[in-house]
Order: C-alpha cells, then sequence, then structure tokens
C-alpha cells in the first residue's frame, strides 16, 4: 500500500502541462520503478503523483525527415531494445538498456524516467551523452531541445522546469552516421543491479580504417552526473590506430572523471575500471567499425 | 515401494496454481496492522517517547512502547527447551526494549487500521535517547575498555569453549616442521528466504493464536507464553505453508510482540508483515567468524600440531548463541585427525544485528577456514590437494568418542571421485597453473562433515499421528515442518512403505497446529528426515498390527499370520488378498457388533545421530584487470545414505549450493561504522546471487545406507551450502596463485589482493 496523497492522470501532452501548473507540488510518474519504491521506502511518501503512463504518444522510436531518431520518452527499455531503428543505427543503445535490473523493470521503465531521474548510475545516461542527444522537453510556451550534457544539472536534478515534461530523446544524424558503439556495464553481479560503473564508446574510423576520425567515451558514476572523458576523447581523435593509442586514451581517462569513495565501492576500484573498460569499450567500438587492432 | 522414487512434490499443485494458504493469504481482512518502531541508535536507553501527535493520525487505534510492556525476559533460540536450568537458552529479550544495543532495536509498535496509517505514525513518533557508544568489531568488543552490552557478560563474551588434545606446546617442538597461519574472515550474511517472517495473532476466551511463518510452532508456543508470562497452554500456534526459513524462522521472531499486541486490543486480530529491511536488521543473520588457524606440518603432509581460534561475532542479543561457533570448532579435529590440538571459540556481543541459526550452523565458516588452509599446505608441499585429502580426511571406521558417529563407508573418497571425475580436475588443474595473461581459469575443491541432529547435545524426539480413512487411506501428522524443503512429500513417501499403503494414499497434514499436532521441535538442524523416520516408522507400525488384529475378526486367519500390503489384507502363507484395507477399514467404522477408530500415535526418542559428507568441485575463470570472478562450473557430491527422492535431494543441493556461490563470492551485511546503522538492508544492495551468475549446477550422490536410520537416510538440508565457498577460493587461487582468506570474494577484495600481489 502506497501513501499517495493524490494522483491525476494526464489524458494528453497540452493536459499534462495544464496538471503540472495546477499541481506544482505533483511528481511526474512514468513506469513508477523509482518513484514508487522511492514512496514506500518513506521518502516520497504523501506526495502528489502527475501520471503521463497513459500518453501513447510518446511511445515508440521514428526515423524523422532529417534522420534524427526519435524516441519517446515512455517507450520501455524492452521497446527501445528491440526496436528495429535502434537496432540498425544505435544498438549499443538498446543493449545497455537491456542491462537494467529484471525483464519487469524493463517492461515497465521508460527511458524518460530513466534520464529524468538524474542519476549518474542510469544504463541510458552514459549511452545518450555518448550520442550527444538532445532533450525534447514540452511545456506552456511550446517545445525546446537541451543538449543531454546540459539536461543533467547535477546529482538528482535535471533541466525540467515547472510548467514542462520530458516527451522525447533525439539522437542526431550527424551524432550516429558512421558510428559504431560498445557499453560495459560494471555491476557486483550479472543482474538486477545498478552500476558500479558504466562506460560507452563510440567511435567513427577514415575510410581505410586506419584512423580514429571520433571518439566519444562517456561514463556513469564517475562523478555526481554521467559524463565525458573529453581529455581522453581529444588524445584520440585523428590519430592512426593502435593498441599504444587505446592505452593512452584509456589511461587519460583519468583526468576526467571525478569518482567518490563510498560503501559501494573505492574511489580507487572505480578508477581502476574506468581506464579498463575504456580500453575494452575502444577495441569493440574499433572492431565493430570494421578496424583492426 | 515409494522411498527411493522421485515421486511429485505433494505440496506441487497446490503451490505452482497459487491455491496453497500461506500466513497473508489467511489472515482475517479486519485485522489491524502493527508496525515496529526501531531505534536509530546502536547502543543507549530509551529517555522518553512521545506519541501525542501519532495517535492523533487518522486510523491509529494504539501505540504501545517499551514503557508499557510486560518484563519478562525470554530467550527467543529455536531450541528444545531444557528443564535443566543450566542447559537454557539465555532469556536476554523483552517485547519491547529502552535499553536499545543495536541501530533498529525495538522501541514501540503502533496498531493501525492501515499500514500507511502504521507508517505514518512511526514517523511522528518522537523518542529521546540517550546514545552510549558502540563496538561493531568482534574482537574489539572483547578488549576491557569496550561498551559492555549486558552486566552478565563481561567483555561481552556470551559463551567460550576450548579443545585440548595431546599437548601443542611439546609437539610443535618436533624438528622438522613447516607452520601454516592464517586468518580467515567470513561475513554477516542473511537467509533471503522469498517470504518475509509475518504472523497475526487474535484471542478467543483468554487464549491466544497466533499464526506464524515460522519452522518451529511447538517451541513458539512456548516462548509466547515465557514472554507474556501466561501459561503454555493458553498459547495455540498455527503454521501454514512457509516461503522459506533457512534457519531465520528457527527463533521466535515477532510472535511474542504480536501476541501481546491483540491482548491490547480486545482480542481483535493484529498482524505483523516486516519488510525486507526489517528482514535483514531485526530478525537473524548468519555470524560472523574470524578464524585464526595455525598448522605445524610434517614434509609428508601430516599434522603435528594445530591450533585454532574462532571469534564469533553474535550481535547485540544471545539467540542461538555459542553454538554456531562451538559447532564449528569441533568440526576440525574429526575432519583431520590430530593428535595435538588446542583449540578455543569464543562467541561475543556486539552493538549488530542478532546472529541466530543458519543453514549450516557454523559448518560453512569452520569450512572456509580449515579447507582454504588444506589447499595452502597441499600446493606448499607439492602435493595434489585431492590427494592430500585422501591421505589425511577422517579415515574410514571413524567413530566420534561423544555422539558415537561412525563414518562406516570410505564416503570421502567416493565422493571426491565423482566429484574430481566431473570437472576433470586432475588435468585442468595442472595445467592451469602454468596461466598468464589477464583472463586465468582455475579448479578448486572442498570437503565437509555434517552432523545430522543435535544429539547427544540436546533433546531428539517425534511424535506422530496416523488416522486411517474408511477408504483405506490414511492422515498423518508430525511436528517436523514443511518449510519448502520437501518434508511432507518424504513423509509421505516412508508413510506409505511402512505401513503398506499406495503413496497417493497418504494424506499429510501440512500445517501444524499445537492444539492439534503431535508434540514435537520441528524444523531445524538437518533432522526433519531423519528422526521422522523413525517416529513414521513406529506409529505405522502401531496402527498396521491394530488393522491386523481386526483383520483376524473379519478373515479368522491370524495376525500374525497377515500382513499389509499396497493396501490389501494378504495372507502371508500363500500371498492370498484376504480382504482390501479399505472394505476393512469402512467395516471397521460402521461395524454393528465392533466399531472402532482406527488410530495410533507415538512419540520416538532418538538417542543416535549420523555423519553426513560431502565435496564441492568448482572451477573459475578470473578477468584478473576487471577483478571479477565467474562461475564456470560447480559440482556437489553428497553422501546423504539413501534418497527418500532424488528429485527433491537434487533440489536441496541446487539450493545449498546456490547460497554457497553467494557466500563466496558477493553477499554481506554492511554497517555503517559512525552509526552502527545497516547499509545495504535490501536486496539491491546486499548482492544476492541470481540465476545469471550461476552456472549449471551438478548435483550428484553417493547413496551409502545409513545403518542407524529407519530408512537409511541423514543429513542433506543444510549440508549442501558447507563446501562450496572454499572451493571457489581454491579455484582462484589455481587460477591465479593468490590466496584470498576474505569472503565474499568480491572485485573490491581481489582488486586489493591483486594490487598486493603485482597482478595489477
Amino acid at each position: 500500500m502506497y501513501d499517495i496523497k493524490e494522483l491525476f492522470e494526464a489524458t494528453s501532452v497540452q493536459n499534462a502541462v495544464e496538471l503540472r501548473l495546477a499541481h506544482p507540488q505533483a511528481l511526474i510518474l512514468a513506469g513508477g520503478s523509482d518513484i514508487l519504491i522511492q514512496m514506500r521506502e518513506g521518502r516520497l511518501a504523501g506526495r502528489e503523483l502527475l501520471s503521463i503512463y497513459g500518453l501513447d504518444e510518446l511511445r515508440g522510436v521514428t526515423l524523422e525527415e532529417d534522420g534524427t531518431i526519435r524516441i519517446g520518452s515512455l517507450t520501455s527499455f524492452t521497446h527501445v531494445t528491440q526496436d528495429p531503428i535502434v537496432q540498425k543505427y544505435i544498438n549499443v543503445l538498446g543493449q545497455a538498456v537491456d542491462m537494467i535490473g529484471g525483464p519487469q523493470i524493463r517492461n515497465i521503465g521508460t527511458i524518460g524516467g530513466n534520464t529524468c531521474n538524474g542519476v549518474t548510475s542510469a544504463d541510458s545516461a552514459s549511452t545518450l551523452f555518448a550520442w550527444d542527444a538532445m532533450i525534447e522537453l514540452t511545456g506552456n510556451e511550446g517545445t525546446r531541445r537541451v543538449p543531454i550534457s546540459e539536461f543533467y544539472i547535477k546529482a538528482g536534478v535535471v533541466d525540467v522546469r515547472s510548467d514542462e515534461l520530458q516527451t522525447a530523446i533525439l539522437i542526431p544524424k550527424e551524432s550516429y552516421e558512421g558510428y559504431q558503439g560498445h557499453y560495459i556495464k560494471y555491476a557486483m553481479r550479472n543482474a538486477m543491479d545498478i552500476a558500479t560503473s558504466g562506460c560507452s564508446v563510440n567511435v567513427k574510423l577514415s575510410e581505410d580504417k586506419k584512423t580514429i576520425e571520433d571518439v566519444r567515451i562517456a561514463y556513469g558514476v564517475q562523478g555526481p552526473t554521467p559524463l565525458r572523458a573529453v581529455v581522453a576523447e581529444g588524445l584520440g581523435r585523428k590519430k592512426e590506430i593502435s593498441l599504444d593509442l587505446i592505452k593512452q586514451i584509456s589511461e587519460a581517462v583519468i583526468e576526467d572523471i571525478k569518482p567518490r569513495d563510498s560503501w559501494r565501492a573505492s574511489k580507487a576500484l572505480r578508477q581502476h575500471i574506468a581506464v579498463e573498460m575504456a580500453h575494452r569499450c575502444l577495441i569493440e567500438a574499433i572492431k565493430l567499425s570494421g578496424g583492426e587492432v | 515401494m515409494t522411498v527411493g522414487q522421485s515421486v511429485p512434490r505433494v505440496d506441487a499443485l497446490d503451490k505452482v496454481i497459487g491455491r496453497a494458504k500461506y500466513t497473508d493469504d489467511l489472515c482475517e481482512k479486519n485485522a489491524y496492522t502493527a508496525k515496529i518502531l526501531h531505534s536509530t541508535i546502536a547502543n543507549g536507553i530509551v529517555k522518553s517517547i512521545d506519541v501525542s501527535e501519532a495517535l492523533n493520525i487518522p486510523g491509529v487505534v494504539k501505540i504501545v512502547t517499551c514503557f508499557d510492556v510486560p518484563k519478562f525476559l525470554f530467550p527467543t533460540a529455536g531450541h528444545p527447551w531444557s528443564t535443566d536450568p543450566a542447559h537454557q537458552d539465555v532469556a536476554d529479550r523483552l517485547l519491547l526494549t529502552d535499553r536499545v544495543r543495536f541501530y533498529g532495536d525495538d522501541v514501540a509498535a503502533v496498531i493501525a487500521e492501515t499500514e500507511v496509517a502504521a507508517k505514518q505514525a512511526l514517523e511522528a513518533i518522537k523518542v529521546e535517547y540517550e546514545a552510549y557508544p558502540f563496538v561493531l568489531d568482534v574482537q574489539e568488543a572483547m578488549k576491557p575498555d569496550a561498551p559492555q552490552l549486558f552486566d552478565a557478560y563481561p567483555n561481552n563474551i556470551l559463551g567460550h569453549s576450548s579443545i585440548r588434545r595431546g599437548n601443542y606446546e611439546e609437539a610443535i617442538k618436533e624438528p622438522g616442521l613447516t607452520k601454516f597461519e592464517a586468518w580467515y574472515e567470513t561475513p554477516t550474511v542473511q537467509h533471503c528466504h522469498i517470504e518475509n517472517h509475518i504472523c497475526y495473532a487474535s484471542m478467543e476466551g483468554n487464549r491466544i493464536t497466533v499464526v506464524s511463518s515460522t519452522q518451529i510452532p511447538h517451541i513458539v508456543r512456548r516462548i509466547v507464553g515465557q514472554a507474556l508470562g501466561i501459561p503454555w497452554g493458553d498459547v495455540r500456534i498455527v503454521k501454514p505453508y512457509i516461503g522459506g526459513g533457512f534457519g531465520n524462522k528457527q527463533d521466535s521472531l515477532y510472535e511474542p510482540l504480536c501476541a501481546y499486541l491483540t491482548t491490547q486490543v480486545g482480542g481483535r486480530p493484529v498482524k505483523i508483515d516486516v519488510t525486507r529491511e526489517e528482514t535483514f536488521v531485526c530478525n537473524r543473520v548468519r555470524h560472523a567468524i574470524r578464524s585464526h588457524l595455525i598448522s605445524w606440518v610434517r614434509p609428508d603432509g601430516s599434522f603435528a600440531a594445530r591450533k585454532l581460534e574462532c571469534y564469533s561475532n553474535q550481535g547485540a542479543y544471545a539467540s542461538h548463541g555459542h553454538g554456531i561457533a562451538a559447532k564449528g570448532m569441533n568440526a576440525l579435529p574429526q575432519l583431520y585427525p590430530c593428535d595435538n590440538m588446542e583449540c578455543d571459540s569464543y562467541t561475543v556481543f556486539t552493538n549488530r544485528p542478532v546472529a541466530g541459526a543458519m543453514r549450516g550452523y557454523g559448518i560453512p565458516q569452520a569450512m572456509f577456514a580449515a579447507e582454504s588452509q588444506t589447499d595452502d599446505i597441499a600446493i606448499a608441499l607439492g602435493i595434489d590437494p585431492v590427494e592430500y585429502r585422501r591421505k589425511y580426511l577422517m579415515p574410514a571406521g571413524y567413530v566420534d568418542g561423544f555422539s558415537k558417529n561412525e563414518n562406516y563407508f570410505d564416503t570421502f573418497n567416493q565422493c571426491m571421485d565423482k566429484g574430481k571425475k566431473y570437472i576433470d580436475f586432475d588435468r585442468k588443474f595442472k595445467e592451469y597453473q602454468k596461466q598468464t595473461g589477464p583472463i586465468r581459469k582455475g579448479v578448486g575443491c572442498s570437503v565437509f562433515w555434517y552432523n545430522t541432529g543435535v544429539w547427544p547435545i540436546s533433546l531428539e524426539s517425534s511424535s506422530c499421528r496416523m488416522v486411517l480413512n474408511q477408504d483405506g487411506s490414511v492422515q498423518v501428522q508430525l511436528a517436523e515442518t514443511e518449510i519448502g524443503q520437501g518434508a511432507d512429500t518424504a513423509f509421505a513417501q516412508m508413510t506409505a512403505d511402512a505401513l503398506g499403503i499406495n503413496f497417493n494414499k497418504v494424506h499429510v497434514i501440512s500445517t501444524q497446529d499445537t492444539d492439534v499436532t503431535p508434540f514435537g521441535t520441528s524444523a531445524y538442524a538437518s533432522r526433519q528426515t531423519y528422526v521422522g523416520g523413525f517416529a513414521i516408522k513406529q506409529t505405522a507400525l502401531l496402527l498396521k498390527e491394530r488393522i491386523l488384529k481386526y483383520a483376524y475378526e473379519l478373515t479368522r486367519m491370524p495376525s500374525f499370520e497377515l500382513d499389509l500390503v499396497e493396501g490389501q489384507i494378504i495372507r502371508k502363507t500363500d500371498g492370498r488378498v484376504m480382504i482390501s484395507l479399505a472394505e476393512l477399514a469402512t467395516e471397521a467404522l460402521y461395524s454393528m457388533s465392533h466399531s472402532e477408530h482406527m488410530t495410533s500415535e507415538s512419540t520416538y526418542q532418538i538417542k543416535s545421530n549420523a555423519y553426513s559428507f560431502g565435496c564441492c568441485f568448482a572451477e573459475v575463470e578470473v578477468d584478473i584487470p576487471l577483478c571479477k570472478v565467474t562461475l564456470v562450473d560447480i559440482i556437489n557430491v553428497h553422501d546423504a545414505g539413501q534418497l527418500i527422492n532424488p528429485a527433491l535431494a537434487e533440489a536441496q543441493v541446487h539450493g545449498g549450493m546456490s547460497m554457497g556461490i553467494g557466500y563466496a563470492l558477493s553477499e554481506q551485511l554492511l554497517f555503517d561504522p559512525k552509526t552502527g546503522k545497516t547499509l545495504n538492508d535490501n536486496l539491491l544492495d546486499y548482492k544476492l546471487s541470481t540465476f545469471v551468475d550461476h552456472p549449471h549446477l551438478e548435483a550428484q550422490f553417493v547413496e551409502n545406507f545409513e545403518p542407524t536410520s529407519s530408512f537409511g537416510t541423514k543429513a542433506l538440508g543444510e549440508p549442501p551450502v558447507c563446501p562450496v565457498a572454499p572451493a571457489i577460493r581454491n579455484a582462484i587461487l589455481n587460477a591465479t596463485g593468490v590466496a584470498i582468506n576474505n569472503i565474499p570474494m568480491t572485485p573490491h577484495i581481489l582488486f586489493e589482493r591483486f594490487k598486493e600481489e603485482g597482478l595489477i
């Protein structure tokens, strides 16, 4: 039994915006796999909820005219993984969200909820950082788009204004065309776990597959929000592929990441696995792109 | 014969289709909900409790605090009561306490109409504490200046026992000995049964009925009586199907409090349904035991002398107490007989959650220390670890002077032969010693022995009742409880064979109700099949005697020339069927000349025990840079005597292996050193291993008929968990050359150890 003060159910995106304004204290409820747990634990007990779960227009993956991949915010993890557009262009995202929780959580949990939750460990987030995803928000004055790196403000806080809800996650064509990616989730068991850290790497190789044209390295749980290893990425761009180069890039991530000690894992362990994950992800992504290491 | 056949469980269909009733299914719809307020300090006293605001919350019925409850100290351990005060469990609990001894102790209870109201009230209660310094570490707690939990136990030592055999100090002077010494650390883990503890209580007349998810209804009846200061006969405990126990429910948990709360609301039903968080913190956990083992070994590998010190972390209350550490310590001299031994075990109170019974009862901890060192010795001496064990393990014919247990067969070798063949140990062990590179494989093994029951340390008794129906079927009742392990099915199989009727004519009454179920001390140790077997056979023979006596009246044949076979009365001289049991039973009930209700009931007191044996072989793959272990393959081989039901036996072994895998690699409760609070009291942060963390679990058996047992059977409930962790540890050693003496062997531990050894 949950201690819910009142539940409002939106009938359309416009109605959701109206309800947001009418009930500023209400929390937006998507799949509920985070909110209801926190409600049971007491942290969110007694709160009002605004459910948008019935808004089917926010479900599904489509390819827009300009080649942008549009993922409706209420698309479940299972549907992201099984979607043919995702599988064809950004398969690593489907693989990453397939590592969340267990099958039931992946059926109820949504990619929008995963990002709006604002936690650094979200399995979708590091991969969306690596793809330079854009977040679409709809409010009283229409829609706006924010780069995902700006959407995350600090731990647990994202840029959703008081009249807004997240309506889509967009991957622009220039972000994915020619890129291949690999994700490693590092957790203490193989299912039903939250990442101790996660690493998602995209690479784009030259035509002859000898040179890294572009590389993007993103992490979860190496700082209060998901982050990109910009220093390390800079070392990799326009460089000829070699094991030395991969080692150099991997070791440089130490300069980018900001892990901390907690009872869940030491800073030293997180740093150690960050380097090792970058190394393995780079090799896998290069191989997926047709390169040789 | 159905014994030895894999007949389907008698409760399978009901459990699969959801018809089986558990405590919450049975609870009356008008029951109040009770929620317990737990302390937010680890040590200290409650100075005052202000409930005024909480009482104003709609739906709150009553709030009972530690200042309101009766002050009858009671013990909680699910042991048979002893009429000798010197052997009684420590009575150190109150229903609610103003003397808080761990973070999570019970200080007040809210009775409300709904769970939400009860939870809101918990938030609104204001408690003023006086906090004392607290201690979490077992050896820190033994220091003179450590915070003291109980005046009666100086230095917090609840129990200390020792073994002195030969002369250790003299023996170590023998020339040419090699000394092996290490500290071994095992974690606090929790049982993690699916169904959390739940109970509800109500009153009729002056009597209190508690329906509870427990393993031990008759014991709980006694404890509720003690806790409330009421006659034990005024208490009735009903035990329906339960979703697992593993020893946690071999303790009185919240039944006494629940029984008290119903008395505070006029006997209306009150339910306590604890959360998973409370299960982790406020029920029972496994004792974390730190062991210091020193072995003085001759060049041929034989033991000249051994010294063992065990420090067992009891947590805040005595519960099962020193029995766990003592049992673990006592296992070593029998496992590897040695003439000169000096062993000491200490059980020590700390301000941590209470440790109690858990599957294996001290043996998983002891085997981790003992069998880790066995491999270290064998490898250092250049002896194959299996061959080493063959030479120095308890030999066939060994008899323990205290229990009179005998190792009747060459069981250890038979088990290890099967295990090493399955895992291809000889080839792999050598091959894996020469590896380089980041990903390496390893194989390891471990053995154990285990006692089936508790004789001669405490009472072993089992009672049984059988009632014959008109159709020749029987109801069977025992106090030994079905807790998921399949006891009811095994009992039905044994009844069918002992009485001479078909399996489908046996109706085991699964529910125990202390008003009607014969007395017995229920499900614990690994004894139900063993002890229940005696009572079943004795009671079946009594019923059969009665049936055959009646058959004389109907057939005019002497009862000593008659027998009951598959539900038919046969004449033994020529095998002719004289009358069916169904016809006889109908006649007996409705006869105008001699009507008789055919029943039998008896108690059998067991004065024997039986060694159970086995081994585990594991194969791992270690990813050194990622500090991760993947279990590739694993086999347990058990000699549990004759298997009553091979399919159920295999399932039992699978469950125990799974528990052992978590113990070895991932499970551990963590405590905040600043507050004493349990940090990971949930199934996300407590890393119970999942389906995808397990490889195929191979279970094999050696079926040496146990001569002391009515059905040739002995322990299998707890044994499967005992050898798993050291086998995995030894496999990691084979893979990497790194000896890890702390479990669970998580990436955190591997990271530190691999750094120390220069592997990363």
